[in-house]
């Protein structure tokens, strides 16, 4: 099908919003999706990451703004002439048509030529080719979610939407179904955009993730960029633990900004922020945080003695909760290699962690912001 | 002793076969009746075995002049009803619009009204706008309420069906005729197939809206209402001896077609 049709284009989101009445799901949104690449919209539910993918289906039509996929605008063409193909969260498998009639329903309405071969070779590559002649009825989750890959995957189009593609399945089969998808798309090269309200799933699949919040997208990174320079509270919030510290600019030593926080002084590098005065919120990862009986030397910089509070062994890691003097509970979490030396409740501890491993997020934001939102759906 | 026993230990299976028997039983009776040479006008009593009503069925030609109209009329009826019925259904469930509620509500509003009524008003209608009673007025009369009974059948259907099915059918390529052809029409069919079936047998028994309409045509049924008075020959007995046995038939092609296809699946 591809070898008619020119190279996978970039897909191009102009402006887009999608109004309902006086509501807006998607809000003025801009947005590059290179070729080829795997990329997530992450956020909650009703954030406004579905409505796109639908947009860029051709299921909902946009109030206003463009859609473009290389140089063409597709914002008004029907579903059937876009090359974008979907794979729904509810798969939406045809239960009057036996699994290699699903798969084959796209190449017959383009009459592609070699249907038999093509369908043939894709039931192999999702591992399916004994259940061809079944109905999709007859199929466990794991197998249907692969014939509703299958079917988009097929037409080879220019980009595949998947919409929550690993909800209904239980956790052991959407680790694996994770890697599975992220092999296929290393082997196709098909641009694919993967809407999640699942952290960790976007972390382990995409190269790019948008955190997407209020029809907004709040920001835009690598995963490792958007996990360890968090730009707002609610992508900190969003993406794993996060503890937070609101404080005060107090000047600039050497190539550092020092920041007050109560009776505390951090250090925080000046090359993640343009604040130099005024409010700030800072952020530091519960694993990136050591935990030391007080009066240790040798410690990284940023330091606030508390005492422990609670601790929970996980396994891999030690967590703790601390309460610091000003009463503030801060999460860390330690590496698990000697676990006979847990800290005990009401131990007075240090903790301390590195100036770089400090994040600094927009002042303005509310503190809960991306906090109740993570785990709902 | 031993009689209590058993039904104590088989009460469902007795009971079972109790409510067959009470169901079956008129149906027996009438296929028996159908191999009867009545003594009088009444084929009411045994007499005696005879295939005289078998072998020469239309014997009274208005018998099976009835049957054929009545046949007539049920294949119209049917495919006239079962289209458009299941074109509002289709507007109904999938379409938003104004005065949408106002329709629903007009189309069951036969369902509810008593045949009676339906039959007189129908009746006055026609008689005020001057269209001859007979073959076309009994059509139009049982379209207005086998209408409604394929609405029913067919919203069923359809409010099951998930909308993301044709989504993803357009996401695939189909435009919205391919979409239909392929995907809507054949998942509502079973749907579509039950309600036509349902119009048919509304249409081939109704007589209560049919005698007020029907003018001076004749159906089974006022046949069999005419003939009940002077006594009804054996003829009908077997006429509903060869529709019961019909029906048998078709139940047992269309679970041996289901059966075979379940087969050939796994």
């Amino acid at each position: 099908m591809a070898s008619n049709r020119p190279k996978v284009e970039d897909l191009h989101l102009v402006n887009l919003t999608k109004s309902f009445d006086d509501f807006k799901a998607v809000d003025n949104l801009s947005l590059t999706i290179p070729a080829g690449s795997f990329f997530a919209l992450l956020g909650p539910s009703g954030c406004g990451k579905t409505t796109t993918l639908r947009m860029v289906a051709g299921l909902d039509e946009p109030t206003s703004g463009q859609i473009k996929l290389g140089p063409d605008d597709i914002t008004n063409l029907p579903p059937y002439k876009r090359w974008v193909n979907t794979v729904f969260q509810s798969y939406a498998l045809f239960p009057h048509l036996t699994i290699y009639e699903n798969v084959a329903f796209g190449l017959r309405r383009q009459k592609a030529e070699n249907i038999d071969d093509q369908v043939k070779a894709m039931l192999e590559l999702v591992e399916l080719t004994t259940q061809a002649q079944k109905k999709p009825q007859q199929l466990s989750g794991g197998q249907q979610q692969r014939v509703a890959l299958a079917r988009a995957l097929i037409n080879e189009p220019d980009v595949l939407l998947l919409d929550e593609p690993l909800g209904a399945l239980d956790l052991k089969l959407r680790r694996q179904m994770q890697l599975e998808l992220k092999r296929i798309q290393t082997e196709v090269g098909i641009t694919f955009v993967h809407v999640t309200h699942d952290q960790e799933e976007a972390m382990t699949m995409a190269d790019t993730i948008a955190v997407m919040n209020e029809g907004k997208i709040e920001q835009l990174g690598s995963p490792v960029q958007i996990y360890e320079h968090p730009k707002t509270v609610f992508v900190a919030n969003f993406l794993g633990q996060t503890n937070l510290f609101e404080g005060t600019v107090a000047g600039i030593e050497g190539d550092e900004l020092v920041v007050k926080v109560k009776d505390t002084t951090f250090y925080v590098p000046l090359a993640t922020t343009d604040i130099r005065s005024g409010r700030i919120i800072l952020g530091v990862r519960p694993e990136k945080v050591k935990i030391v009986d007080q009066g240790k030397t040798g410690l990284p910089k940023n330091q606030i003695n508390g005492s422990i509070k609670l601790t929970a062994f996980v396994g891999v890691s030690t967590q703790y909760e601390v309460i610091t003097n000003w009463g503030q509970e801060i999460s860390a979490f330690e590496q698990n290699v000697d676990p006979t030396d847990l800290g005990r409740p009401g131990q007075a501890v240090t903790l301390a962690w590195e100036p770089r491993h400090s994040f600094v997020l927009n002042p303005d934001d509310d503190l809960s912001a991306g906090l109740d939102t993570s785990w709902d759906e | 002793m031993f009689i209590i026993k058993l039904i104590r230990e088989k009460t469902l299976q007795v009971f079972s076969v109790l409510i067959i028997v009470y169901l079956m039983l008129p149906l027996a009776v009438i296929i028996l009746l159908s191999f009867n040479k009545p003594k009088g006008r009444q084929n009411t009593s045994w007499n005696e075995f005879s295939l005289d009503a078998w072998t020469n069925i239309c014997r009274d030609q208005t018998i099976c002049r009835a049957f054929s109209t009545s046949i007539q009329i049920g294949l119209l009826v049917t495919i006239i009803s079962t289209i458009i019925g299941t074109m509002i259904s289709f507007a109904l469930i999938r379409h938003r619009y104004r005065g949408r509620g106002t329709t629903s509500l007009l189309v069951f509003l036969p369902l509810a009204t008593p045949e009676v009524i339906l039959g007189a008003s129908l009746l006055a209608l026609f008689l005020n706008i001057f269209i001859p009673l007979g073959f076309w007025t009994i059509l139009l009369a049982q379209i207005t309420f086998t209408i409604s009974f394929v609405v029913v059948v067919v919203n069923a259907r359809l409010a099951g069906m998930d909308p993301k099915l044709e989504q993803a059918a357009m996401d695939l390529y189909a435009t919205p005729l391919q979409t239909f052809r392929y995907i809507t029409f054949p998942i509502a069919l079973p749907g579509i197939l039950a309600a036509a079936l349902l119009s048919f047998s509304l249409s081939f028994d109704d007589f209560i809206v049919t005698t007020f309409n029907s003018g001076r045509i004749v159906t089974f049924p006022i046949y069999i209402w005419g003939a009940a008075l002077r006594g009804i020959p054996p003829q009908v007995n077997v006429i509903a001896s060869l529709m019961f046995l019909g029906s048998l038939l078709l139940i047992l092609v269309a679970s041996l077609i289901s059966k075979n296809r379940r087969a050939t699946k796994v």
